[in-house]
């Protein structure tokens, strides 16, 4: 199979246009064709198109998009909201701010089609404060969007209006929880509201509101253009259509891979030209730092909603993160809990408190310096975060703790006496420093 | 509108009820419970903080953890495979709940959130304040594990933070359940505190600049707002009577930057809350104290007696804890009815004036060569009094004044007093601005009407109009009612003032916009649907509407009036709300000069001849109504009246006080009874000691007509009014009767019921406002926390009252070319008053002043009260002194 086929670019198909990012880019290749037919579409139809393609969330979940379209209750004549999640910051996570970067408009039609198929007049995107060039880009592809009469009041004379707003956060990880998001972009704390009431009923400003991630909502335009049968024809039988796999780490050729979901690690590092030279796969996550740890015997796992689950993980948001043999686990669980002690929000004790003990725990590890029974007793105080706290970055906490101790728990026990520094040294797998010596 | 009169005739549909099973128990509950509810009414209880029944379900700090089990659509039982939060789950038919009695996983789960509560506690039990009624340190106990697992370093904090002059916050023991800040917001509708930062953090605090979540008052300090503020330069002052988040000294901004210069507090601090106490009390750690407790007592070295508030008329149930003697802090008691669980920061911590220094404990006569008062006993004082009063009753007569402070007996007593023995009906408890109309009004409308309109009717009102009333600052528990029943949208409030205050913001209340004079206009408008008032008008008329005056209305001639016409006119229910706590008692009890107890008029053949005859003193009681407090003072001033019995009478508190005082000095004999020695006490020839409500047994009446009885919390030979007033009776040759509480308690509650004629409605015609060229017209009323004597001996409350300001229009301001925080000057009779102006929408050519607050002391300082001519300048630069100040 060649390269092309294996993989299944869609929404990176331009990125290697003159300028992929503007208007005329976007329209010379088939850009806003979808929209322009949509909005002559009833908007009911559009749903049912999106629901029989199995267009299921991008964020992680994979809780099937036009399904959480059809939750809305009937529309009651005041305002209803498109927010579109942009906040992606989970370590290893990189999909959504490339995709924006280069295609932004595929975003933006995106929300156009859903805006109209969920009768929204006003749709939000809530993105990733620190990615400045990018919160750039969107404000120039609504303004262009708007300029050109694709958004705006009454557009193409059907009377159908659609404003779009572009709120940069102000870097918060729990902004990427849907709640916390809207109490964010309502101008409050960040901290993840209390379920029921669902957004679909009462989300922003109290409105019936839909959330979803920036692939899922870019994704639309492609369906409703190549039908839901093309769509459907990629990927697995829960699990369709095309996606992102982010590989990063130690691999050869790092980045952003579109393909059908299904696809294994297997074929994705033959893609990627391998584990960098000389060195072998340890461990890789297959979504993100809070799903559980793969390790070299999982290579050959369908990379798809179910086939992940059943193996014990998740798909997450297809981050992989390849890890070689020069990497300490207790480092990398290490570093991971650094990120989620400093992201929690604060409001519930387990994932607060929690994650505050885990890293003092994980520290002393790290330098040898751990305790008899530190290790059950990190398997325990996970125990007591995960399903207690009260939104799921807790989980997200918890897991690879678990998943790293589960997988190489003597590497935890060495922490009873040895650094894991002395244990695998640092230099050996930090990238940089091998090229700067390549450099010298 | 079907749902508004449902509840307004309390024919609410009953909610459904729900069957479910706690730990193998059948629990019946209505629909909507909380599952920690439910299984509270079956004896089981579920740990936990942040759940508080009055607070809304928050979630957040996890240890009321379960495992619930819930029919799927076949019937069969199917657990949720994460454990629950029993504080914001609803029941549900059928549902199966396994708390920790039946299920492992549920107590593990709350072992689990124990142990990560207490790992960064600082378990400093011993010295904490909270030890020993904790509810961290008692779940621990019964829901924890024996030893700590955690070995590692504590979180800390600098501590304590100065969130207001009264309330100090140790941040280290805060276990973050937000139930203050809820409170705050949900509750109070002042959110001075707020979570700050983010996260558990390190050890050694911020990372990154980061702080950890924690609770805060705003501090410039706080997300770098100092440091970063942007090009422009800010006035930015350090101030160490706060503290900043890292127990720097605080900063504070130009306080035009954050809040209104009325919104800051002594200190120049954003305005905090009337009820941020209540914040201490549902702190379910150590983290919340008071600067008045603090570090004072541990509570189980206190003794608690259930009592009464007797700082308003609203009758709030509190909790007095004294050790050996002496008070050492006041909580909320819990009453559905009344205050429910909350009071006002002067309910609170204003208790120190029952035992100042100044209290008397002894009686005192005027010595013989120096004409000074000093001790002696009660036999020769008593001895003395009723010689004095005997001769000046035949000299012209005794004016009574016993004040509004009374408990319904004591009043009783006053009132069969002067009639019995002084042979009087110059009697009057109104310490304050009052007229004619207003004790026709209350002959007619309050006395002896016995319960009316209630808190809880209040609540279930589809709307409230409020006259010469504002709850935040006259009666907080009314404030804090009608809050809840707006935001529940049970009820809407509209308020006929000058302005929309912060009160009126925080209850959404529509304003009437009136000027001091004004709202005897304004309420005829309202009655006839006149000028947009139709949709009011027809607000009013529905079922269950309440028209709630204040005391001040009493300023406005021809008000009450109008506002018995506009409930006539609408159906609306009336009710008058006094200020202070014996003022309505003192209306059943008689105590003015046209009325007997129970509502009798004094004009009224069969009312006197009943009175008489329960009183066994056939014949002689006075049948022309007397004097009222002006009256009786311009008389003993004029030596018409030959002498004085005074009660709980403030000069300050009085319009014209500068006049009053003198009528006190050159009135014939005087005698007083009091707690404290007063300002008119230096005028008396006899002072008899009274007293405090901590040493005797009583009832309050609220200005619902409540009985709030309360008993005394200490067992001490101090003599309540009835009791001295019967000693002072005996000596004088009349068996009073009420010489205990009992005997008093049940000679007035006997003369209730009465069902003859009333005193008839007032029919005062409304005066138009005028105003000369150059004149200003008076807006006032009193705060809740300001210069009052009852607030003496407790300066942290007083550091959070209001920094005194003289509102007045844009255009009032431009005419006197004075910008938002200048200083204006306001002139009155007596001399001047200066304050920073702040601007307000609100009626042009009108000033507002606080009435008593320090350094705005309007009836001595102005000589001048609501509704009077002022005249207005922008005041001079301020002297160094007055800088330095």
């Amino acid at each position: 199979m060649s390269e092309r086929a294996m993989l299944g670019p869609v929404l990176s198909d331009i990125w290697d246009a003159e300028k992929p990012w503007t208007l005329a880019t976007y329209t010379q290749h088939h850009g806003y064709e979808a929209w322009r037919h949509a909005i002559h579409q009833e908007p009911a139809s559009l749903v049912d198109v999106v629901k029989n393609s199995g267009l299921r969330g991008r964020g992680g979940a994979g809780f099937p998009t036009g399904l959480k379209w059809s939750f809305l209750p009937p529309p009651d004549g005041g305002p209803r909201y498109l927010v579109v999640n942009a906040d992606e910051s989970e370590p290893g996570t990189c999909k959504d701010i490339p995709l924006m970067m280069a295609n932004p408009h595929a975003l933006v039609e995106g929300m156009a089609i859903t805006s109209f198929a969920i009768g929204a007049n006003h749709a939000f995107i809530y993105l990733r404060g620190e990615v400045v060039h990018v919160y750039r880009r969107l404000l120039a592809a609504v303004r262009e969007a708007r300029e050109a009469g694709l958004l705006g009041t009454n557009i193409m004379g059907t009377g159908y209006d659609l404003q779009i707003t572009v709120h940069a956060g102000a870097g918060a990880y729990i902004c990427g929880e849907e709640t916390a998001l809207l109490d964010s972009l309502e101008g409050r704390r960040g901290q993840p509201r209390l379920k029921p009431p669902f957004p679909a009923v009462a989300g922003l400003y109290a409105r019936p509101t839909v959330v979803n991630n920036v692939e899922s909502v870019a994704s639309v335009p492609g369906i409703i253009r190549g039908g839901e049968d093309w769509f459907a024809s990629m990927g697995t039988e829960k699990s369709k259509g095309h996606g992102f796999f982010s590989l990063s780490g130690h691999v050869a050729r790092p980045g952003q891979y579109e393909a059908p979901l299904g696809i294994t690690l297997r074929e994705l590092l033959d893609l990627a030209g391998g584990i960098r030279d000389g060195h072998q796969l340890k461990f890789w996550t297959p979504g993100g730092s809070s799903t559980p740890i793969f390790t070299a015997e999982h290579l050959d796992v369908p990379l798809d909603f179910d086939s992940v689950a059943a193996a014990g993980s998740m798909l997450g948001t297809r981050a992989l993160q390849i890890f070689d043999e020069t990497v300490s686990v207790v480092r990398a669980v290490t570093r991971w809990l650094d990120f989620y002690s400093h992201e929690s929000c604060g409001k519930c004790t387990p994932c607060r408190e929690g994650t505050y003990w885990l890293r003092e725990v994980l520290h002393r590890l790290e330098a040898g310096q751990g305790r008899e029974g530190d290790v059950d007793l990190l398997l325990d105080i996970a125990d007591n975060i995960e399903g207690r706290s009260f939104c799921a970055l807790g989980d997200a906490a918890a897991t690879p703790v678990k998943s790293g101790i589960k997988h190489f728990r003597e590497e935890f026990e060495q922490g009873m006496h040895t650094p894991a520094w002395e244990l695998f040294p640092y230099e050996a797998n930090a990238l940089f420093t091998e090229l700067a010596g390549a450099a010298r | 509108m079907t749902t508004t009169a449902n509840s307004a005739t309390g024919a609410v549909a009953k909610p459904e009820d729900v069957t479910l099973t706690i730990d193998g128990v059948e629990v019946t509950a209505p629909k909507g419970t909380l599952i920690i509810r439910a299984a509270e009414q079956v004896g089981i209880q579920i740990p936990r903080f942040c759940d508080h029944p009055l607070l809304a379900p928050a979630g957040a700090c996890r240890q009321c953890l379960v495992m619930v089990s819930t029919p799927d659509r076949d019937g069969n039982l199917r657990q949720m495979p994460k454990p629950q939060a029993s504080c914001t789950m609803e029941i549900s038919p059928g549902m199966v709940v396994n708390t920790q009695r039946t299920s492992e996983v549920a107590d593990k789960a709350q072992h689990g959130v124990m142990e990560f509560l207490l790992i960064n506690h600082p378990l400093d039990c011993p010295v904490c304040d909270k030890g020993g009624e904790c509810p961290l340190q008692n779940q621990a106990m019964s829901n924890g594990r024996a030893t700590s697992r955690f070995t590692d370093v504590k979180r800390t904090y600098p501590k304590p933070v100065k969130i207001s002059t009264e309330i100090l916050l140790d941040r280290d023991r805060c276990i973050l359940c937000q139930r203050c800040t809820r409170f705050q917001a949900e509750i109070a509708g002042d959110p001075f505190i707020d979570l700050q930062g983010r996260g558990g953090g390190h050890p050694g605090g911020s990372e990154h600049g980061m702080l950890p979540q924690q609770i805060g008052a705003f501090d410039e300090g706080i997300l770098g707002f100092s440091a970063f503020g942007g090009d422009e330069p800010r006035d930015v002052a350090v101030t160490d009577q706060m503290t900043g988040p890292d127990g720097d000294p605080a900063l504070l901004s130009g306080v035009s930057y954050t809040v209104g210069a009325a919104e800051v507090d002594t200190t120049g601090r954003p305005f905090a809350s009337y009820f941020s106490g209540n914040t201490i009390q549902i702190c379910p750690v150590g983290a919340l104290t008071s600067a008045t407790y603090r570090f004072r007592a541990r509570p189980f070295d206190l003794v608690s007696t259930p009592s009464v508030a007797e700082h308003d008329a609203c009758g709030s149930a509190i909790r007095v804890d004294h050790r050996r003697g002496v008070v050492l802090r006041r909580l909320a008691g819990n009453d559905p009815a009344v205050n429910e669980e909350w009071i006002t920061d002067k309910d609170r911590f204003a208790f120190a004036w029952q035992s100042l220094p100044d209290v008397l404990e002894a009686p005192l006569v005027r010595d013989e060569e120096t004409g000074e008062l000093v001790p002696t006993s009660w036999s020769e004082a008593i001895a003395l009094a009723a010689q004095g009063l005997a001769e000046a009753a035949e000299n012209g007569g005794v004016g009574v004044l016993p004040g509004g402070r009374l408990t319904l007996e004591d009043a009783y007593a006053w009132s069969k007093f002067a009639r019995v023995v002084l042979g009087t009906n110059d009697v009057d408890f109104r310490a304050r601005a009052h007229s004619a109309e207003e004790a026709q009004f209350l002959g007619h409308a309050v006395a002896g009407t016995g319960m009316g309109v209630t808190f809880n009717d209040l609540e279930a009102a589809p709307h409230v109009l409020l006259v010469g009333l504002e709850p935040e600052e006259e009666a907080g528990t009314i404030f804090l009612r009608l809050r809840k029943a707006v935001l529940a949208k049970k009820t809407s409030v509209t308020t006929v003032a000058p302005f929309a205050t912060r009160g009126s913001v925080k209850m959404r209340a529509a304003v009437v916009t009136t000027e001091p004079g004004g709202e005897t206009e304004a309420l005829r408008a309202i009655a006839a649907g006149e000028a947009d008032h139709g949709p009011l008008r027809e607000a009013l008329s529905a079922p269950g509407a309440v028209v709630l005056v204040g005391e001040r209305l009493a300023q406005v001639p021809g008000g009450l009036t109008a506002a018995l016409a506009l409930a006539e006119a609408t159906g609306a229910r009336l009710a008058w709300v006094p200020r202070r706590a014996g003022d309505r008692g003192a209306v059943e009890a008689g105590l003015l000069p046209g009325l007997l107890p129970g509502g009798r008029p004094v004009t009224d053949a069969e009312a006197r001849v009943d009175i008489a005859s329960a009183w066994g003193v056939e014949g002689s009681l006075p049948a022309e109504p007397g004097r009222d407090l002006t009256g009786i003072l311009a008389a003993a001033g004029a030596g018409e009246l030959g002498g004085l019995l005074l009660g709980g009478v403030d000069v300050e508190d009085l319009p014209g006080s500068g006049a009053a005082e003198q009528a006190v000095r050159d009135a014939g004999f005087v005698v007083q009874l009091e707690v404290r020695s007063s300002a008119l006490s230096r005028y008396a020839d006899v002072v008899l000691p009274v007293a405090p409500p901590t040493k005797k047994a009583g009832r309050f009446l609220t200005w619902e007509g409540r009985p709030r009885p309360f008993e005394a919390v200490f067992a001490t030979s101090a003599r309540s009014d009835a009791q001295v007033l019967d000693m002072l009776a005996r000596g004088m040759g009349v068996r009073l009767g009420t010489d205990s509480v009992a005997a008093a308690g049940a000679e007035v509650d006997e003369l209730s019921g009465w069902d003859g004629a009333r005193v008839p409605a007032p029919q005062v015609e409304g005066r138009r406002v005028e105003r000369r060229e150059g004149e200003h017209t008076l807006a006032t009323w009193r705060m809740m926390i300001d210069a009052a004597r009852c607030q003496d001996g407790e300066p942290y409350l007083a550091g959070t009252a209001h920094r005194p300001v003289a509102r007045i229009s844009p255009a009032t301001a431009a005419g006197l070319g004075v910008r938002d925080g200048e200083r204006v000057t306001v002139r009155g009779p007596l001399g001047s008053v200066t304050l920073p102006a702040l601007v307000t929408p609100m009626p042009d050519h009108v000033a507002w002043l606080p009435l008593h607050s320090p350094g705005s002391s309007l009836y001595r300082m102005l000589g001048a009260g609501a509704g009077d001519a002022v005249r207005l300048e922008a005041a001079a630069h301020p002297t160094d002194a007055e800088v330095t100040r």
